[in-house]
C-alpha cells in the first residue's frame, strides 16, 4: 500500500530491500536528511562512523570481497564525496561490488559553485562501473535498484548514486515495486560460449602437452572454483594463480604451483613461458602478470575466458576468446575434457620448484635478523593459516602472497590493481563485520598503516576484533627495493619516521606488542588470538633492506627474473 | 581488410536518450587512449533512443576493442561497425568562401556543378556553399574551394548506415563479442 514518505526514507527502504546490513559513512550538510532518517531503521541497518571517507569505501570493499555481497558507503557532497575517490578506484580496478551514496547540493543551486558542491558524477565517471545523479524523486527507487543490480552482476564494480538534498527531503506517495523487472536494455552481461568455441577450446585442452591454468579473481566471483579444480585434476593441468586469484584453488594442492608475475613463483613464470597452452580463467593479463608482452608465453595457444568482453584480446591475443560466465562456460567444457597425466611436464615444473627451494630463506640461519617473510610465514603457521588476511601494497603484500598460502576462496583481500596504500586496515574492518566468525589479520606496512591509521578509533568504537600486523622496516620498502635495483640505492624520500606504535595503540585502548626477534612470534600470535571484541596491534620490527625475490623488473621478459642467490652463490 | 593496418571505421551506437551519455562515450575514448576522427549524435525515430556515428582511424583490432568498451557502457544499447560491410555514409559541410569578384563567383558556380554542392547564401563579399556527400568527396570539394579562399567552415561529421535489411535496432541481439576469430 502506498504511503507518504521522503526521499531519505526511500533510500533506506531500498537498501533494506537489497539486504544491506551495514553502511560505512560520514554525515555532512547535504546528506543530513538521510542521516536524520537513519535511526528509524536501526533494527535493519547498522551505520559505522569512519574517520575518513576513503576508509568508508575501503570498508565497504573489504566487506564485499569477504562476503560476495554489495558493500555500501555514504558521504556528503564536496570533500566527503571526493574523499571516496581512492576507495572507488580501488574497487573498480579489482571488480569489487560497492554502492556509494553521496549527498549533493539542492537542485536549484547545482552548477552555481555552492558550498560543498562538486560534480562527483563527473569526477567518478571513469572509476565507476556506472553512476547516477538523481534529479527526480520518482526515479530514486529505480535508480537504487539498478545501482545494486549493476554493482553485483556481470563483472562487478562500484556504482555511485548522487542525490541532491532537496530530493532527499521531498515526499511522495510510495511503495516498493516488488515484482517490477529492472529495465536496462544496454546492460547484458554475456553468459555462455558458442558450441564452436567449446569445440575449439576442448580440442586444444585435450591435445596440449604443456598446458597451464591461469586462475584469477573471476573464478571466485563467478563461483566457478569447483569447475576449475575439476578441469585441473581430470586433465592434470598445473595451476598458476594471480594475486587476486589466491584461494581460487587451494595452495598446497599438488597441481597449484603458486603466484605468477612480477613477484610470482619462478616455477609459475617458467611454466607460463614454456607452455603450449594457457587456459586463462577470470584474469586480465595485467602488466604485473605478463611482463614484456612481446615475449610473453611465445609458443602457446591461448584460451581466455572472462565475463568482460573488453578484456578479451586487450593485452594478449586469444586463440579462443570467450566472453562468458565462467561457471557456465567451464560446465560446457567439462563433458569433453579427457583424463590426462602430463607427467613429463609436471616433472619439469617440479625441477624448477626444487631449484626455488634451494634458494629459500625461511630455514636459513639469519642470525638476529627478523625478516618480513619469516614473520608472515610464522603467522600462517601459528594460526593454522585458516584466516582472512588483508594487505596494503608493497613488500609486505608480496611477502603475504608468497608466504601465506590460502586454502579457501575469498580469504585474501588486497588492493591488486590500483595498489592502494592504507587499504589493509579498513578492508579488514569491513571483512570482519561481514564474516564475524572468521579470524581477520591485517598485514600492513609502516607506510600504508599511517595512511588510514585513524580507523583504529572506528574499530574500537565498533568493537571489531582484527589483528593489525605492522611489518615495520622504517622504509617505504618496495620503493626502496626499486631504488636499490634501478636507482643505485638513491633512497630518495623512502626512509620514514614512525610513532611508537605500541604507545599509539595504548592511546586508543588497544592491546599491543612490539616483536623484534623470531622466537617472540609464536607467543605474540597466541596473545593476539586471546583478545576479543577489540583490535590488537602487533608491530614487527624487521630487517630494513630485505628484498622480495624473485622479481621480474617492470617491462622485462617474464623468464628474466632476478632470483635470490643460492647459499654460497 | 588487414588486422593491423589503420583504416577508417564508422562505428554506430544506439544509446539511451538521457543526460550524460555523450560524456560517457567520449570519456571512454580518452580513458582508453583511442582517438575520435569524427562524432555525430542525433535523435532517431524513437524518442528514447539516440544514435551516434563515431569514425575512428585505427586498426580493425582496435575497432573491436572500442566496440567492446562502448557496449560496456550501461546506456549503450547496441553497437556495430557499419564499414565492415556495404553501407552509406554522408558528411555535411557549410563552407563560407570569398565571392567579392566575378572570377570567384564564376569558379564557385563551376565547382558546385561538379560536386553535390550548392550555394545557399551569397552576398557581395562572401558565399556559403553546402555540400552533402561521402567524406572523401567533401574533402575534394573543400580542397577546390580553398583555392578561391575559405574564410569559415563547419562540418557535421560522418553519419553512416548499413545497406539493405541489416537493421541496427534496440531489440536484444548478438553482442559484438570479439572471440579471436575476427570476421
Amino acid at each position: 500500500m502506498k504511503r507518504l514518505i521522503s526521499g531519505a526514507d526511500i533510500i533506506l527502504e531500498c537498501l533494506i530491500k537489497e539486504g544491506v546490513e551495514y553502511i560505512w559513512g560520514y554525515p555532512g550538510g547535504t546528506i543530513l536528511p538521510t542521516y536524520d532518517a537513519l535511526p528509524k531503521y536501526r533494527d535493519y541497518i547498522h551505520h559505522i562512523l569512519v574517520r575518513h571517507e576513503q576508509s568508508a569505501a575501503h570498508m565497504a570493499d573489504g566487506y564485499a570481497r569477504a562476503t560476495g555481497k554489495v558493500g555500501v558507503c555514504m558521504a556528503t557532497s564536496g570533500p566527503g564525496a571526493t574523499n571516496l575517490v581512492t576507495g572507488i578506484a580501488t574497487a573498480m580496478m579489482d571488480s569489487s561490488p560497492i554502492v556509494c551514496i553521496t549527498g549533493q547540493v539542492p537542485r536549484p543551486v547545482i552548477g552555481s559553485d555552492a558550498f560543498q558542491e562538486t560534480d562527483v558524477t563527473g569526477i567518478t565517471l571513469p572509476i565507476t562501473k556506472h553512476n547516477y545523479l538523481v534529479m527526480d524523486i520518482n526515479d530514486l527507487t529505480e535508480t537504487i535498484r539498478e545501482a545494486f543490480y549493476i554493482a553485483r552482476s556481470g563483472r562487478p564494480g562500484p556504482v555511485l548514486v548522487d542525490i541532491p538534498k532537496d530530493v532527499q527531503n521531498e515526499k511522495i506517495e510510495w511503495e516498493y515495486p516488488e515484482n517490477e523487472p529492472i529495465r536496462l536494455p544496454g546492460y547484458r552481461p554475456p553468459k555462455q560460449a558458442t558450441s564452436e568455441q567449446v569445440e575449439q577450446a576442448v580440442a586444444l585442452i585435450n591435445q596440449a602437452k604443456r598446458p597451464i591454468i591461469l586462475a584469477g579473481h573471476g573464478l571466485m566471483m563467478g563461483m566457478a572454483t569447483q569447475e576449475a579444480r575439476e578441469l585441473a585434476e581430470r586433465a592434470q593441468i598445473p595451476v598458476a594463480l594471480t594475486l587476486l586469484g589466491k584461494g581460487a584453488l587451494p595452495e598446497g594442492h599438488p597441481l597449484v604451483i603458486g603466484m605468477m608475475g612480477m613477484h610470482g613463483a619462478a616455477a609459475s613464470n617458467y611454466a607460463i613461458q614454456e607452455a603450449d597452452l594457457l587456459i586463462a580463467l577470470g584474469m586480465r593479463f595485467d602488466d604485473r602478470v605478463t611482463g614484456n608482452l612481446k615475449t610473453y608465453s611465445p609458443n602457446s595457444k591461448k584460451i581466455h575466458i572472462d565475463i568482460d568482453p573488453s578484456e578479451i584480446n586487450k593485452n594478449v591475443k586469444a586463440d579462443v576468446g570467450i566472453a562468458g560466465d565462467l561457471k557456465a562456460v567451464l560446465n560446457q567444457f567439462l563433458p569433453g575434457v579427457e583424463s590426462n597425466e602430463h607427467k613429463e611436464w609436471i616433472g619439469r615444473i617440479r625441477e624448477w620448484q626444487e631449484d626455488s627451494d634451494e634458494r629459500e630463506i625461511l630455514n636459513r640461519d639469519m642470525g638476529n635478523m627478523l625478516l618480513g617473510a619469516q614473520v608472515i610465514n610464522d603467522i600462517w603457521k601459528y594460526t593454522g593459516g585458516d584466516c582472512i588476511t588483508t594487505t596494503d601494497v608493497g613488500q609486505h603484500q608480496m611477502l603475504e602472497a608468497q608466504y601465506f598460502p590460502h586454502k579457501r576462496p575469498l580469504t585474501m583481500i588486497t588492493s591488486g590493481g590500483l595498489g592502494t596504500m592504507g587499504f589493509g586496515l579498513p578492508a579488514a574492518i569491513g571483512a570482519k563485520l561481514g564474516r564475524p566468525n572468521e579470524e581477520v589479520w591485517a598485514i600492513v606496512g609502516d607506510g600504508g598503516f599511517q595512511m588510514t591509521m585513524p580507523e583504529l578509533a572506528t574499530a574500537v568504537q565498533e568493537g571489531v576484533k582484527v589483528t593489525i600486523c605492522i611489518i615495520n622496516n622504517g622504509f617505504l620498502g618496495m620503493v626502496r627495493q626499486w631504488q636499490e635495483l634501478f636507482h643505485d640505492k638513491n633512497y630518495s624520500e623512502t626512509p620514514m619516521f614512525s610513532p611508537d606504535f605500541v604507545k599509539l595503540a595504548e592511546a586508543y585502548g588497544i592491546p599491543a606488542r612490539r616483536i623484534t626477534s623470531r622466537d617472540q612470534i609464536e607467543d605474540a600470535v597466541t596473545f593476539a588470538r586471546s583478545v576479543e571484541n577489540i583490535p590488537v596491534l602487533l608491530e614487527f620490527v624487521v630487517e630494513k633492506e630485505e628484498m622480495v625475490y624473485p622479481m621480474v623488473p617492470a617491462g622485462a621478459n617474464l623468464h628474466d627474473m632476478v632470483r635470490r642467490p643460492k647459499p654460497g652463490e | 581488410m588487414a588486422e593491423n593496418l589503420p583504416n577508417k571505421h564508422a562505428i554506430v551506437a544506439l544509446v539511451e536518450n538521457e543526460p550524460g551519455v555523450l560524456m560517457r562515450v567520449t570519456n571512454m575514448f580518452r580513458k582508453r587512449n583511442f582517438n575520435i576522427d569524427s562524432l555525430s549524435v542525433g535523435r532517431t525515430h524513437r524518442p528514447d533512443i539516440s544514435r551516434m556515428t563515431i569514425v575512428i582511424d585505427s586498426t580493425r583490432a582496435n575497432a573491436y576493442k572500442i566496440m567492446a568498451n562502448l557496449l560496456k557502457l550501461v546506456p549503450v544499447i547496441e553497437v556495430a561497425n557499419v564499414s565492415s560491410d556495404l553501407h552509406v555514409s554522408r558528411d555535411l559541410a557549410l563552407i563560407k568562401v570569398r565571392s567579392n569578384d566575378a572570377e570567384s563567383r564564376n569558379d564557385l558556380t563551376l565547382i558546385c556543378e561538379r560536386y553535390p554542392a550548392r550555394i545557399v547564401d551569397i552576398g557581395p563579399d562572401v558565399a556559403i556553399v553546402e555540400i552533402t556527400a561521402q567524406e572523401q568527396m567533401v574533402e575534394a570539394c573543400i580542397a577546390e574551394l580553398d583555392k578561391i579562399g575559405i574564410v569559415e567552415m563547419v562540418r557535421t561529421g560522418v553519419v553512416a548506415m548499413g545497406r539493405g535489411i541489416r537493421i541496427l535496432d534496440s531489440v536484444e541481439s548478438r553482442a559484438p563479442v570479439p572471440n579471436g576469430h575476427h570476421g
